[in-house]
């Protein structure tokens, strides 16, 4: 069964969506994620659609879903690198997109991330940081 | 009047098949010399058109055509399935509205947004047929 | 009979074309700060010779026949390249409707003893040159249409300048009338500038805009919207205090945007934001 690979960035954990999701693929990811979520007790989730060309209610409602999850087990979600074409599009579409931060890059994603979590939780996750 | 310069036809069973059809209209799309906006729209507005077919109908029958009228050129993309019908059109074309409690209930007015031209005729116990156009500017 | 025509046009082509060029350059229409006699006389005969090639008592009734597709080629080439050069649709049509004229004076004199034919040749041929001389009109006006269209899109990119003001900064300085259009592509080149910059904050500034109604607002809106789902950050700034009136009046809520009096006063924000201090240079320092 096709996959989407999950890396683990120190405290985060990184998702790079390359192909346009089809359904069943983007079930996956949402189960798998929110399971790695839990087992690594991952402070933040980052999504990187800087690939994907459209993002319809379908694929809105599953970055939601991942969002919310995660924010249960305490984890914010970092959706970063949207195409404009597609940002414009979902504001059209009405998709709220509530819950979820965004960032222009992976790079500023990791920003926003630390910036939300407070310091002293970080440093204890610090040894594993980039392994 | 409306002039057709090239059409092709899908049937609509699979996520597969949507993501194919998506694949071809940002192709005739891009021929067509529409920017990438408008295509971004356009794919948008059919990938929720064609999973409402799967979705509550099954499956369903796809137009990709290459019109156009007058000075104008466009792409016009029509939708038809024999599934249950939409008893309120009218309602459903309502933002939130759904029947399923899992969805926004943005699918038809979030496509009607996105397009220059929207039309829906649905017959309970016959089917729903929704035909939207995006022109070129 | 077949060539009568064509054979007619031969026999006194030298006659027809003095005769037009003539009437062109009597009509006080004619622009010669636009074009030489050279030119005048070069396309002239040109239409003439097109005309003569083709022309018979078959295709005569029908303008449409592709026997003269090289010569409404030939007057669709002439009228957009006289629309371009800034003629008038009069002095265009013109050009046209002048060979009418002379053609009917030809015929006149050859056909002096034959008023039957005289009469039935008149009446075609005005008909078939009429046909032409509207279509040279729907090329002209085409021509010009293409020429606004190119201006237009030319004016919008020139009129959307979008510069980086600082690391991570972006502004975009609006000027003239907002259409939808017009704040479209507004919106793209915004979004397109962050992802190229890689800019975190997009300052739109609007002092240059005279007047801001609900649609455009909304557009205004939809941009800073669409600005934070790829991430970055939207101010709105050079908000004149009529326009600040308007939104109110409108009833459009901006609460949710960043709104400044001016450029500078959103690129302070803007520092703020990036955790920036812009401060004098201590004297001293300077010196040393
Ligand atoms: N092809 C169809 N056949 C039958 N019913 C339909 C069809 N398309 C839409 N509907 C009905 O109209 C309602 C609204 O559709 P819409 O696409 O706007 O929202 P949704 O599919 O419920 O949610 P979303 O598209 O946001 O995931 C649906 O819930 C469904 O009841
Ligand atoms: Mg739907």
């Amino acid at each position: 069964m096709e996959k989407i690979p999950i890396l683990r960035m120190g405290p985060f954990l990184l998702v790079t969506i390359q192909v346009d999701l089809y359904d069943r693929l983007a079930l996956n990811l949402e189960a798998d994620l929110i399971e790695t979520v839990h087992k690594t007790g991952a402070r933040g989730v980052l999504i990187d659609i800087s690939a994907v060309s459209i993002v319809d209610s379908f694929m809105g409602r599953i970055l939601g879903n991942i969002a919310g999850m995660s924010r249960i087990l305490d984890a914010q979600t970092v959706v970063v690198g949207m195409q404009p074409a597609v940002a414009i599009t979902l504001i059209e579409l009405g998709l709220p997109l509530k819950g979820i931060h965004t960032a222009l890059n992976v790079e500023k994603g990791i920003e926003k991330l630390r910036a939300t979590i407070p310091p002293d939780d970080e440093e204890t996750d610090d040894d594993y940081y980039f392994q | 009047m409306i002039i057709i310069s090239s059409s092709e036809t899908a049937s609509i069973r699979t996520e597969q098949d949507v993501a194919r059809l998506l694949h071809r209209i940002k192709a005739v799309a891009a021929d067509t010399g529409l920017g990438t906006v408008s295509q971004t729209k356009l794919m948008t507005a059919a990938s929720e058109l064609a999973r409402n077919m799967l979705f509550y109908a099954n499956e369903g029958v796809s137009y990709l055509e290459q019109i156009s009228q007058g000075t104008k050129v466009g792409i016009r993309l029509t939708f038809i399935d024999h599934g249950p019908g939409i008893p309120d059109v009218d309602l459903a074309m309502q933002d939130g509205y759904t029947t399923n409690p899992q969805s926004l209930g943005l699918g038809l007015p979030g496509a009607r947004r996105l397009v220059n031209e929207f039309a829906i005729i649905s017959t309970v116990g016959k089917g729903t047929t929704v035909t939207v156009i995006t022109w070129k500017l | 009979m077949e060539h009568y025509l064509s054979d007619l046009l031969r026999r006194q082509k030298k006659r027809l074309l003095e005769q037009w060029i003539q009437n062109q350059l009597a009509s006080s229409d004619l622009r010669d700060d636009l074009m030489s006699s050279d030119e005048l006389r070069a396309q002239s005969e040109e239409v003439i010779d097109a005309l003569t090639d083709v022309l018979s008592e078959k295709n005569i009734t029908n303008p449409q026949s592709t026997d003269f597709q090289n010569l409404s080629d030939l007057l669709a080439g002439i009228s957009i390249s006289r629309a371009r050069q800034g003629f008038t649709p009069r002095e265009t049509g013109m050009f046209v409707l002048s060979l009418k004229d002379t053609l009917l004076d030809v015929l006149q004199s050859e056909l002096a003893d034959d008023p039957v034919r005289l009469h039935d040749l008149t009446m075609k041929i005005s008909k078939l040159i009429d046909n032409f001389s509207v279509s040279t009109f729907e090329t002209y006006i085409k021509g010009r249409e293409d020429i606004i269209s190119r201006q237009t899109s030319e004016i919008t990119d020139i009129s959307t300048p979008v510069i980086q003001v600082w690391d991570g900064i972006v502004a975009m300085p609006l000027i003239g009338t907002l259409d939808s259009a017009r704040t479209q592509v507004v919106m793209e080149n915004l979004l397109q500038a962050i992802v190229e910059t890689g800019s975190s904050i997009a300052i739109l500034d609007i002092s240059g805009v005279p007047t801001v109604d609900t649609r455009v607002a909304q557009h205004l809106i939809k941009t800073v919207s669409a600005t934070r789902l790829m991430g970055a950050e939207c101010i709105i700034s050079g908000i004149r205090p009529e326009i600040a009136q308007i939104v109110i009046h409108l009833g459009i809520d901006l609460s949710n945007i960043v709104t400044k009096a001016s450029l500078a006063k959103a690129l302070q924000h803007a520092f703020g934001m990036l955790r920036l201090v812009v401060r004098k240079q201590d004297r001293d320092l300077r010196s040393a």
